[in-house]
């Protein structure tokens, strides 16, 4: 069966999983984003009792492999009376990892902030909040979005994982049409093609598009 | 059936787990020494004066960066096999486990021979010093140390992805808590333990690289202490 056979018979199915898989994306990007920000913040908090929460949270999560947190999550949650559907369990279990990446992430920005500017907030008068929200935070985006961008693309492809908890998406299609028909090269081979394309094409023009844009609002590089 | 955690099954789980968690070790050993030498290839590729190989090396390193392991994998297993190569499931993994993870050491070493100053190879042409001597005595001792902890950091990784080998069949730690589980139909002892195991032994990992990238910047300079 030539190549173009191959995709008119199985692309549609492909494609379906593709969907699936940027709607996994999608969620957890903004699933992990949130927890990356409250974590982050509690990293750098002055009370040893939510500092130490965010710092156990941080290493369990980064301590364990990704696979095993997501079959935690899936299978033995219903012990303990909870059950989720396949694909709640996969972007909480993807949020949940990549948070605790993220936290260190935005922990870093906010430390890269000169100190100048704490004490200039400082000196007029400031509220905690306040220096937080209109100061500090605004200029920790052009810091941290670089390395939030790698993170992302890891993100991408850690939800290939999700197919293994039977999530329906891409990484699942591919692996269901080779087992019907054994055609490994163009399954897989189209799979890896479409999350490349993904990759490049789609997430990081759009990562450095937010660079930039970051960069710009607070006056640094260009028009 | 029971359902709180019950201790007299995880008991008798322990030694099995505890034989495959060698396995996981093993396999992350394995894969690490292979990542070290493709990720020299790859650099080597990076770094030869011909365009067109730069080009063809940078796209490759791309492309297997930017897509998942898992689909990886199951390309290597399964499509091998319809070209007349027949490997186990083992050496699959060992060997994708070493392209992909290949790619980020070679980051990793550019990145280091990057941070030998250019003032270096300058005094070396200057006192006449070949290429090969230049490197041996002069640029490597200094990039190795730059290179430590982003080399620890993707050991560490390589054994939180080893998991990953059980989608293919290999008997590493996640396969047999999933076998375990499932003739006992218990599954919560099982992957609770994988988590444990994995935490006892990478996050003392993870500290110890801490401490070594730390003790590297210090002698660097780059640090006060």
């Amino acid at each position: 069966m030539g190549y173009i056979e191959f995709l008119s018979e199985h692309g549609a199915t492909l494609l379906l999983g593709t969907v699936m898989t940027l709607k996994v994306l999608a969620c957890s990007i903004i699933l992990y984003v949130i927890i990356s920000m409250i974590f982050g913040l509690m990293r750098l908090s002055n009370n040893p009792i939510i500092q130490g929460t965010a710092t156990v949270y941080i290493e369990f999560f980064r301590g364990t492999s990704l696979l095993v947190q997501l079959f935690w999550v899936y299978y033995v949650l219903p012990f303990f009376g909870i059950s989720l559907e396949a694909f709640t369990a996969g972007v909480v279990a993807l949020g949940l990892n990549f948070g605790a990446y993220g936290a260190e992430i935005v922990r870093g920005g906010i430390l890269a902030v000169p100190k100048g500017q704490w004490e200039a907030a400082f000196s007029l008068n400031f509220s905690p909040v306040k220096r937080m929200k209109n100061i500090i935070i605004p200029q920790i985006f052009p810091i941290i979005l670089p390395p939030a961008a790698n993170l992302t693309v890891e993100l991408l492809k850690a939800t290939a994982l999700v197919a293994l908890v039977t999530v329906v998406d891409l990484t699942f299609e591919a692996r269901q049409i080779n087992s019907i028909t054994w055609l490994s090269v163009q399954c897989f081979g189209t799979a890896l093609l479409i999350y490349y394309f993904i990759s490049r094409f789609i997430l990081v023009p759009f990562l450095r598009w937010l660079e930039v844009l970051a960069s710009r609002k607070i006056g640094k590089g260009g028009i | 059936m029971e359902m709180g955690w019950r201790w007299d099954f995880a008991y008798e789980i322990l030694p099995q787990m505890l034989v495959a968690t060698f396995n996981t070790i093993v396999a992350a050993g394995v894969g690490y020494v292979i990542a070290l030498v493709v990720g020299l290839l790859f650099l080597l590729g990076q770094r030869t004066p011909s365009k067109i190989i730069n080009i063809i090396n940078r796209e490759i390193v791309e492309f297997i960066r930017s897509t998942p392991l898992l689909i990886q994998l199951f390309f290597v297993y399964f499509v091998l096999p319809q070209f007349g190569i027949t490997l186990s499931a083992w050496v699959c993994g060992m060997i994708t486990i070493g392209l992909h993870f290949g790619t980020y050491l070679s980051e990793v070493y550019r990145g280091a021979l990057e941070g030998v100053s250019k003032a270096q190879w300058e005094a070396c042409r200057a006192l006449n010093f070949s290429t090969i001597y230049t490197y041996r005595r002069i640029v490597l001792p200094q990039a190795f140390p730059i290179a430590i902890p982003g080399m620890g950091n993707y050991l560490v990784g390589i054994f939180k992805d080893t998991p990953l080998l059980s989608t293919i069949g290999v008997a590493e730690l996640f396969h047999a808590a999933t076998a375990v589980g499932g003739y006992h139909y218990r599954y919560l002892e099982p992957y609770t333990m994988v988590g444990v195991i994995f935490l006892i032994l990478s996050i003392p990992a993870a500290m110890g690289i801490r401490k070594l990238e730390k003790k590297v910047n210090l002698a660097q300079g780059k640090i006060k202490n």
